[in-house]
């Protein structure tokens, strides 16, 4: 102990005026020098928040994937720029799921045990997050998925899974009910996917039409490994007044190449879901049957002419132009009506995190009761799809959904439904299972 | 020493090992070597056809998804807990594999692998079809109270590893035992020579029914295991990839031999784990590993430890 003091005392007694300022330029340099995360000194703890990114780097949803991934970055370095989360920086750990459950899977495993990530977040296709949700809730790592499925609020998932940043399936078609009846017929026919997407559109939107009065004529499934469809068009009803359609996968644009060349110019009104052109350029030869149809947009991908300084703001710091496409790539077409939904979550994370004192993994469970205590998220800068309302009790977040008009092959928007016409009662309460 | 006591020796100290590798792994490749030990099950019952019996089949993704669905479908529909539902599982496992035994085993060589590709390819469409009830490519979770058995808790890391284990241990001596009895002697006399052995007597075909039946039910027992223990059922385990997988893991590991198909699922599952923290091109160097090992080890990596230093290996 004397020995220590006596060396203290002697290093206290060398220090010259020179030799601090010479020390403090030293460590002005270093500091210059280091990574961004060792900058952030003002948190209790420097080290990153490591957010493991689950994405679709391969398989079916890779064009989804690149997006998601370009958009989660872009997402991370406004939230960086911003000071980090609770005075630290935001890493983002990302690992493909090929868009594979038993990937999906290992992958949550992986951040949860071996990267340490505070929360695992992301993917898209409904079979990776319902795979992977298990391990997430055994680990008790939160996981954000920004799926746009049912899972999540049907109550099919877990308290350590959420979906603030994008609407579920079941609300977007529910509320796509009133404009087709009021403004396109009342007799429809549903063209659609013989798998669970396509059926969660049938069974959704075939009782929303007839609340709204209407009727569906006929469901017209088309088994996952057609490739023409020219035999399925005659089933098609002569009275129908409206064809909802939802194919999906590279076979869409045969699909369309084919309605166009069965109806030629007499065609009823049409109404799809953009999930069938994501990533497609609206303009692409063989699809201009489309003309003067409807889609549903969960973000319109065309600037539109009362764009919202939120929409602009965005655009800009992902990279896209007002075409929906890579501003440095006009050929290469977003996601626009989906990925929104990831740069909206990592915003939510954040304020989640604020919100709990966030400070490591043992702070997990106050992050996840944080979020569900959640209620209105304003339009904004964090928010550019609109604002929304999140339902604690059913993890999911619920907003508005755009109705759009092909129209010289842009995709010009008609409508905006409001967030009541897309609510319904609650399938399940997540806060009473425990933490 | 004997064969027979080197057998039991190599093969009791593998299992003394991986029980032993419970206690001291870190968290993540705990829950890996779980999830391996379950899918080298996989890839034993499908050696007990390809390996020893030499029936190349391209569709066993029809028997680990019969054994998944057979259990998953009696704790959904039939409310039944872990056990009866696991006997579920291997009954629709053996069921089915019966059956497309039946029909497939008229055929040979090309036409055998194709039938059983296109036997899997409808049973993935089946899944699909069936939409209302089995959630089609979605799939369903078992959720963790149906996930108890006899009060212990399957979703825990530690129940999961020994389950695991002794699945993987069951399995492991039945095929040791099954390939040193005389009927297994027959299933290596076909795969060596067909002609031969019906000349000498046997009722080849119905060698090759109890073998494909044997290797559906161990099959199944994966896809039963793996859904209970890993919470989720879902139509991709039915699709084409993971009628590839066995294959791979097989060859990879040693088509023939016993510990071969552990190896083999070991080796891949790490050689993709590893190359995806490295780049996304990760099926490029899992491709380039399998070329290169297929060039320089073509009887796999237990194969070429057979053929060139332990010759007893079963």
């Amino acid at each position: 102990m004397t020995s220590k003091t006596k060396t203290s005392n002697t290093t206290t007694n060398t220090t010259t005026r020179r030799g601090a300022l010479k020390t403090l330029g030293l460590g002005a340099g270093a500091a210059a020098t280091l990574p961004l995360w060792a900058r952030y000194s003002s948190a209790q703890s420097a080290e990153p928040i490591k957010i493991g990114f689950q994405v679709h780097r391969t398989g079916i949803g890779a064009a989804y994937g690149r997006w998601y991934d370009r958009t989660s970055t872009a997402a991370a370095k406004v939230i960086n720029d911003m000071g980090g989360i609770n005075g630290r920086p935001v890493q983002i750990i990302a690992e493909d799921d090929g868009t594979d459950p038993k990937r999906g899977a290992e992958v949550v495993e992986k951040f949860a045990t071996q990267h340490n990530c505070d929360i695992a977040f992301g993917t898209l296709f409904s079979h990776v997050v319902i795979g992977s949700a298990p391990r997430a809730g055994e680990l008790k790592i939160p996981y954000f998925v920004v799926s746009e499925g049912h899972h999540v609020a049907s109550g099919m998932l877990n308290r350590y899974t959420l979906q603030p940043g994008i609407t579920d399936v079941k609300s977007q078609v529910q509320a796509m009910a009133p404009f087709v009846s009021s403004n396109l017929g009342k007799k429809v026919t549903m063209i659609f996917p013989d798998f669970a997407f396509g059926h969660d559109h049938r069974d959704y939107f075939t009782a929303a039409i007839e609340a709204q009065g209407g009727e569906v004529l006929a469901h017209i499934a088309i088994p996952p490994t057609e490739t023409s469809f020219t035999k399925y068009f005659p089933k098609i009803p002569r009275q129908t007044e409206v064809i909802y359609h939802v194919m999906v996968g590279p076979a869409v644009l045969t699909f369309v190449k084919e309605l166009g060349e069965f109806f030629g110019p007499n065609r009823p009104e049409m109404f799809g879901f953009i999930d069938s052109l994501e990533a497609v350029d609206i303009a692409s030869p063989g699809l201009e049957f489309l003309e003067g149809s409807y889609f549903w947009e969960g973000m319109p991908r065309y600037a539109q002419a009362d764009q919202t300084p939120y929409d602009k703001f965005y655009r800009e710091h992902v990279g896209v132009d007002e075409n929906g496409a890579s501003v440095s790539d006009p050929k290469d077409i977003s996601t626009f009506a989906h990925m929104f939904g990831c740069w909206e979550t990592l915003f939510t994370v954040k304020q989640g995190m604020e919100a709990a004192g966030y400070q490591g993994v043992a702070d997990r469970a106050k992050l996840i009761e944080a979020v569900e205590a959640m209620t209105d998220i304003p339009i904004s800068n964090e928010h550019p799809q609109g604002t929304k309302l999140f339902n604690g009790k059913t993890h999911q977040v619920f907003g508005p959904q755009y109705i759009s008009k092909v129209n010289e092959g842009k995709l010009i928007l008609q409508h905006t439904t409001s967030i009541e016409d897309t609510l319904y009662p609650d399938e399940v309460d997540y806060t009473t299972q425990p933490l | 020493m004997s064969d027979r006591q080197k057998t039991v020796l190599l093969h009791g100290g593998l299992l003394a090992l991986l029980l032993g590798l419970q206690f001291v792994l870190p968290a993540y490749h705990h829950g890996n070597l779980a999830r391996i030990m379950v899918l080298a099950v996989y890839a034993m019952g499908y050696n007990i056809m390809f390996g020893y019996t030499g029936l190349l089949s391209l569709g066993h993704a029809l028997f680990f998804a019969a054994g998944m669905y057979g259990m998953g479908m009696s704790v959904q529909l039939l409310g039944a807990t872990p056990a009866p539902a696991m006997i579920g599982g291997l009954i629709a496992g053996a069921v089915v594999a019966a059956a497309l035994g039946a029909l497939a085993l008229r055929t040979a060589d090309v036409a055998f692998m194709i039938v059983t590709l296109m036997f899997a390819q409808a049973g993935y469409l089946a899944v699909l079809y069936f939409g209302s009830v089995t959630r089609g490519d979605e799939g369903f979770v078992i959720q963790q109270a149906q996930r108890m058995m006899m009060g212990i808790d399957l979703s825990d890391a530690t129940n999961r590893y020994f389950a695991a284990f002794i699945l993987f241990a069951l399995c492991l001596i039945a095929v040791l035992w099954l390939v040193q009895s005389p009927f297994g002697k027959v299933l290596v006399a076909i795969r060596e020579n067909e002609e031969r052995a019906r000349m000498l007597g046997y009722d080849v075909f119905r060698h090759k029914l109890i073998a494909v039946i044997l290797s559906g039910t161990m099959s199944a027992a994966a896809g039963a295991a793996y859904g209970l223990l890993f919470g989720y059922v879902g139509a991709t385990f039915a699709s084409v990839q993971y009628s590839i997988f066995p294959l791979l893991w097989v060859l990879l590991g040693g088509a023939g031999t016993a510990l071969g198909p552990f190896i083999g699922t070991l080796f891949m599952f790490y050689l993709i784990d590893l190359s995806s923290n490295v780049t996304s091109a990760y099926m490029l160097i899992a491709g380039v590993a399998l070329v290169v090992l297929t060039l320089f080890a073509p009887q796999g990596l237990i194969g070429e430890v057979r053929s060139r230093i332990w010759r007893w290996l079963p």
